[in-house]
């Protein structure tokens, strides 16, 4: 383990049911550590979506729940506590596909954002804050959001989180069906949010690519756990990651598909 | 000339009094998907309570508005934590059935308690009439139109500006994405209904003192249906436009064809209505859904 500084938030040994008899994370275990970028990788269905939302909370609103196991943030349990507390303690989850509120405008959706805050008088200076970051958004202030592209929604969104001033993000593929410029800028921005006011990320990511760019530590999930975790240097060099994830052979080559059949066989963290 | 100048008056005072009921409407519609049955209820409890201060423990009127009120956002509030909270996540015909349910209990327990007689309020407003141009208006019609407009202002204002407003259109829009926000479904909802049930006991209050109250005030809920679809049901622009327009095509259509088609009055809202739905079928103000291209 080289993990540095502080756990902020630590899932041991999580396991989370739907609808009572779906079982999708099966002794879920995870560090991330204060001021770090971790990222979260792993094929559809592993179960990275989920271990966000029984982070954040949001898992009850879909008749999920953590049926074993704790998630600790900041020394404090929060396991099942209700979406909008976890709010209060510092978590706020930028949820997959974007889901701004497209009826209403820009600025309305980022105040929304703030809804938590205490400190009111300081929403006006974090409004310019979120509008130097994201340069964009500033003359769509007055404009509907729903009518925005899908790049000026996931702007929007990741602002909006912004505005809530978290101790911890966590985002859900951000690269959602954007241009892959515009996923390059948006990463940027996510690793000067990191940088400059201190927020640590968890990021779950189908990328990997990007998502290992600018990630100071990665896990790899199949399957409800943890299969790999490590600094991003090792991951990269790690050639099963290499060849499941980023599309490399060990030369360095693209892949060829005739290799895939030999898919399961060769994976050798099982 | 002056007949129609005074079912036009007449009109728009109804009217500001249907847009402020429907709002009520558009409110639980636009928060929680939910057309809520037992609105004409809610104003008969406003009503009730303001008349029988003012009659058996003679309360000064102003007193008893407020006291109304308040008693109106305390029954909204419970209404949301004993009945509705337990329906979140069901789905949405059945909470509809719900507040049908609702409305026949309100009404039968409003019945036990103050029978079926109409009740007249103690003259509050002035009985003589103001001369506005050549038309007669009745003081108490100037007030309903006022007090109406002052609130409808106030509410828009709320919902524009403040931060429960926004947080309210936010839920509204997208649940989850509002409770991923910290925003308290349940604190939302309460508001919502809360008032939901203020909004309709305030048009009870106004059109008791100008019909007098008994339980087929409740049925206003029913006419105020059609101002709110009119309008769009998830707008609120929208439920202000309607009430105006259904309150003075009520009373002109009651004013002129009723002595040849008897009944006309009560029939008019549901016709024009159903003009309206044909060429706009999201309503006059309605979201359409946004498809982004």
């Amino acid at each position: 383990m080289l993990i540095r500084g502080m756990t902020v938030l630590e899932l041991t040994n999580v396991e989370v049911i739907y609808d009572k008899v779906i079982l999708v994370l099966k002794g879920m275990s995870l560090k991330v550590p204060e001021g770090q970028i971790v990222a979260l990788l792993g094929n559809n269905g592993a179960g990275k979506s989920t271990t966000l939302k029984a982070i954040s909370g949001l898992l009850k609103a879909e008749d999920g729940e953590v049926t074993d196991g704790e998630i600790i943030f900041c020394g404090k349990p929060i396991t099942n506590r209700d979406a909008d507390k976890i709010v209060r303690d510092g978590i706020f989850q930028v949820m997959e596909g974007r889901h701004v509120f497209e009826h209403l405008t820009v600025e309305d959706n980022l105040l929304a954002g703030s809804f938590t805050r205490k400190d009111r008088h300081h929403v006006r200076r974090d409004l310019d804050m979120v509008y130097e970051y994201f340069p964009r958004l500033v003359r769509l202030r007055n404009r509907i959001a729903g009518y925005l592209s899908g790049g000026e929604q996931q702007m929007l969104a990741i602002g909006r989180a912004l505005m809530a001033r978290p101790k911890l993000m966590l985002l859900d593929e951000p690269s959602l069906g954007l241009a892959p410029l515009l996923v390059r800028e948006i990463f940027q921005i996510i690793k000067r949010i990191n940088e400059e006011e201190k927020t640590t990320i968890l990021l779950v990511e189908q990328n990997a690519h990007m998502a290992l760019s600018i990630a100071h530590f990665g896990y790899i999930m199949e399957n409800g756990k943890i299969v790999l975790e490590g600094e991003v240097e090792k991951l990269r060099d790690n050639e099963d990651v290499q060849e499941f994830f980023l599309g490399l052979t060990d030369v360095g080559k693209r892949k060829s598909y005739r290799d895939v059949k030999h898919y399961k066989r060769r994976k050798r963290w099982l | 000339m002056e007949f129609f100048l005074q079912l036009l008056v007449g009109g728009i005072v109804v009217g500001a009094i249907y847009a402020m009921v429907a709002m009520g409407f558009v409110l639980i519609y636009k928060a929680t998907d939910v057309i809520n049955f037992s609105q004409g209820e809610l104003l008969l409890v406003g009503a009730y309570i303001s008349l029988s201060l003012m009659v058996q423990f003679q309360v000064p009127f102003l007193l008893s508005v407020i006291l109304a009120v308040i008693c109106s956002f305390l029954v909204g509030l419970l209404l949301e934590r004993l009945v509705l909270r337990s329906f979140i996540n069901e789905p949405v015909i059945s909470v509809i059935m719900v507040t049908l349910g609702l409305s026949s209990a309100l009404r039968g327990l409003m019945q036990v308690i103050w029978s079926t007689d109409t009740r007249v309020f103690p003259t509050v407003f002035s009985q003589a009439p103001v001369k506005l141009g050549t038309v007669l208006v009745s003081q108490v019609y100037l007030w309903s139109l006022g007090i109406s407009l002052l609130l409808l202002v106030i509410f828009a204002l709320f919902f524009r500006y403040s931060l429960l407003g926004v947080a309210m259109r936010a839920t509204a829009d997208d649940q989850q994405a509002a409770l991923s926000m910290g925003i308290s479904v349940k604190l939302i909802f309460a508001a919502t209904w809360a008032i939901a049930a203020v909004v309709s006991a305030i048009g009870g209050i106004l059109l008791g003192n100008i019909n007098g109250v008994n339980p087929s005030l409740g049925y206003i809920g029913l006419t105020v249906l059609p101002v709110a679809i009119l309008g769009g049901l998830d707008s609120i622009p929208g439920a202000i436009i309607g009430g105006f327009t259904i309150g003075v095509l009520e009373n002109l259509a009651g004013g002129y064809l009723d002595p040849f088609l008897p009944g006309v009055k009560q029939v008019a809202p549901f016709v024009i209505l159903v003009l309206v739905l044909m060429v706009k079928p999201y309503g006059l103000f309605g979201k359409p859904i946004i498809e982004r291209v």
